[in-house]
């Protein structure tokens, strides 16, 4: 096992997918000679050429569209959007043209596409280049929503969303470029989509959260653990398709449920799975389903703003306690 | 200019302009019988370039063309066939899109119809992505985007000229200027005279055409086509039509000015070409009347036909959502 970072797993996941199939193709701003704003695509111009990875002008509407025009007609696009918040520029290519041209043409056209974007809090960036933005996505039908957090997640994930014939929303958490982790040597590690991680098994109470989120359920993890309770906490990986049966079977060991969420509490994804467990599981709760969340924040600049802002341990360990005396 | 063409292309197109004027008529009192729901869009004066840019595709070369919600033109003109289509209207199971398009969402990839994208602007950036697969494969292929005069007002309409421009993709951009964005005249909304003007922007070609005439339109598109195959990237064609119709189906159109409509009237382009015809002795009075006639049935058989098709089976309203291949599948309602 060879230790990369999240960064690394992104460009290793594109170059082994370009290899692979000529059909696939790579375009954004500042993508090709430049390997991207974060730095996330270094060497795939120089190794596939101005043709296959190409930089763009400053128009998510015409990147997504070329990426849907693509992919409608046999290519197996890759687009990056930069920062997640650019996609509300191009939502109407995303959430109307991509997601739906499938049904609306009764199945005739197939839209193999990846929509590769960092979103998340990365210190400083403000309130339109710090969202998490996954919750957007989940409310297109047609589209599937990865929120990998590992790099061999990303990995594996990348290279499934790729070989997807479905439109992909891929999101990176762009706090996350520089963290490492383990990744198999071998050269087709890949990650089926709709298959949750359990990143630490316990039998107290449920935790479920992505991305930098479940660094911090970790952490939160340890604490309650020198109290005597012992978390299980749960990555999904991908949002659409959502492993609700991992969850399920995790609360209906635990009774307790717990969601953590980079994002705003209205109608995110947190929801999703509190109404889920509730709908279908609600007897195997013994306390309260209680969500961490920015609540109805928007994501400030001043420092200790932002940090009081974002979900941090101890508003887990405060979560988990309060599921549990109820 | 019109460039004379042949008398078997001439009775193609005029059959097809005929076609159209007579569906987009029954389309109309289909809905005022409620027998078709929702709204439509009719291009009705507005066929000459509907024929015209149907003769410069080749879907088997691998050509697309993606247009507006004013597509049902677009779409007969390319060959979609009138069952499909009328089927498609009325949302039963055989239409092109199983029912589930309808007016605004047509789509026949055999004949190479990506789609009538029914949000302004939504189309020419798909054209350039499938522009861009014709320009990765040299396939000699190119895409057609259609739109009308209100597009170029639009963001993605600039976003996607000018990314067309830059790498040069075999795209043709082609606007039906019918003088009216929905209900504002073009002039009240756009500070340029002419759409083509727009195009200097973007260091790409333009050419204004008579619309009402196909002849004159064909040439243009297919110059515009020949330089996009050739590598030299996208033309900006306007041609200058009218539609006799409202906007939509609820709009009656009393924003016109009179006499206006009376004038264009005077310039049907199904006139023009037959009457061309005519003068060339390719077509005699009654033999434009009997296609007149021949098209009326048609329209009227399968009407009657479509209006019998069976609905979609209820099982189908959450098929054709993903494509069923790997993990897709477990997908589906709750999230």
């Amino acid at each position: 096992m060879a230790v990369i970072t999240c960064r690394d797993a992104v460009v290793r996941a594109l170059d082994e997918e370009m290899a692979r199939d000529e059909d696939v193709i790579f375009f954004g701003e500042d993508v090709g000679k430049a390997g991207g704003v974060f730095y996330v695509t270094p060497g795939l111009y120089e190794k596939y050429g101005g043709r296959r990875v190409r930089d763009t002008p400053i128009s998510e509407n015409a990147i997504v569209g070329a990426g849907v025009g693509a992919a409608v007609t046999g290519m197996r696009p890759v687009i990056e959007l930069m920062f997640a918040d650019f996609a509300a520029v191009t939502l109407d290519q995303i959430v109307n043209q991509a997601a739906k041209l499938r049904y609306m043409s009764g199945g005739q056209i197939q839209v193999p596409l990846t929509i590769r974007m960092a979103q998340g809090s990365a210190g400083g960036f403000g309130s339109q280049h710090s969202q998490c933005c996954e919750s957007w996505f989940m409310h297109a039908p047609g589209l599937k929503v990865c929120v990998p957090g590992t790099p061999a997640d990303i990995l594996g994930l990348l290279k499934s969303a790729v070989r997807d014939d479905n439109p992909v929303i891929f999101l990176e958490h762009k706090g996350q470029y520089a963290e490492r982790g383990e990744v198999p040597d071998h050269a087709d590690h890949l990650v089926p989509m709709g298959e949750a991680r359990i990143v630490r098994e316990g039998g107290d109470v449920t935790i479920v959260a992505v991305q930098r989120m479940v660094g911090v359920a970790l952490k939160a993890a340890d604490t309650l653990a020198e109290q005597g309770v012992e978390c299980e906490v749960i990555d999904p990986r991908t949002l659409v398709p959502l492993d609700m049966e991992t969850i399920a079977r995790s609360v209906e060991k635990t009774g307790h449920l717990v969601t953590v969420e980079e994002a705003v509490r209205a109608g995110g994804w947190g929801a999703e799975v509190v109404s889920q467990i509730t709908e279908n599981n609600i007897w195997s709760l013994e306390g309260p389903v209680v969500r961490v969340t920015l609540g109805a924040g928007i994501i400030p600049f001043s420092q200790p703003l932002e940090e009081h802002l974002l979900p941090g341990p101890e508003d887990v360990v405060a979560a988990v306690q309060r599921s549990l005396e109820a | 200019m019109s460039t004379s063409l042949g008398a078997a292309v001439r009775h193609k197109m005029l059959t097809n302009m005929l076609l159209v004027r007579h569906t987009e008529e029954r389309i109309q009192e289909l809905f005022l019988e409620n027998v078709i729901r929702g709204t439509t869009h009719l291009c009705i004066g507005q066929e000459a370039v509907s024929v015209a840019m149907a003769e410069v595709i080749d879907a088997a070369r691998g050509d697309t063309v993606t247009c507006t919600y004013r597509g049902h033109g677009h779409a007969l003109a390319l060959g979609m066939s009138l069952e499909s289509m009328m089927a498609e209207m009325m949302g039963k199971a055989s239409g092109c899109s199983k029912g589930k398009g309808g007016s605004m969402h047509l789509a026949d990839l055999d004949v190479g119809l990506l789609g009538t994208f029914a949000v302004v602007g939504a189309g020419l950036p798909v054209t350039n992505g499938a522009a861009l697969t014709a320009q990765m494969r040299g396939n000699g292929a190119i895409s057609i985007s259609i739109f009308g005069d209100g597009t170029p007002n639009i963001g993605a309409w600039h976003e996607a000229v000018n990314l067309a421009a830059v790498w040069k993709l075999p795209a043709v951009f082609l606007c039906e200027n019918n003088r009216y964005g929905e209900y504002t005249p073009y002039d009240d909304t756009a500070p340029v005279p002419n759409v083509a003007d727009r195009a200097a922007a973007y260091g790409i070609p333009s050419v204004i055409v008579d619309g009402q005439d196909a002849e004159a339109v064909y040439p243009v598109l297919l110059e515009a086509a020949d330089r996009a195959r050739a590598g030299d990237g996208p033309t900006l064609v306007e041609a200058l039509t009218y539609r006799y119709r409202g906007h939509s189906r609820s709009d009656p159109a009393t924003y016109r000015p009179e006499g206006e409509l009376e004038r264009w009237m005077e310039r049907d382009p199904i006139d023009i070409l037959a009457g061309r015809m005519q003068a060339d002795g390719q077509l005699t009075a009654a033999e434009f009347e009997a296609l007149r006639e021949q098209q009326r049935a048609e329209v009227q058989r399968v009407t009657e036909w479509a209006i019998n098709e069976p609905w979609p089976a209820l099982e189908e309203t959450l098929e054709d959502i993903w494509v069923p291949s790997g993990d897709g599948a477990a997908v589906g309602e709750g999230a």
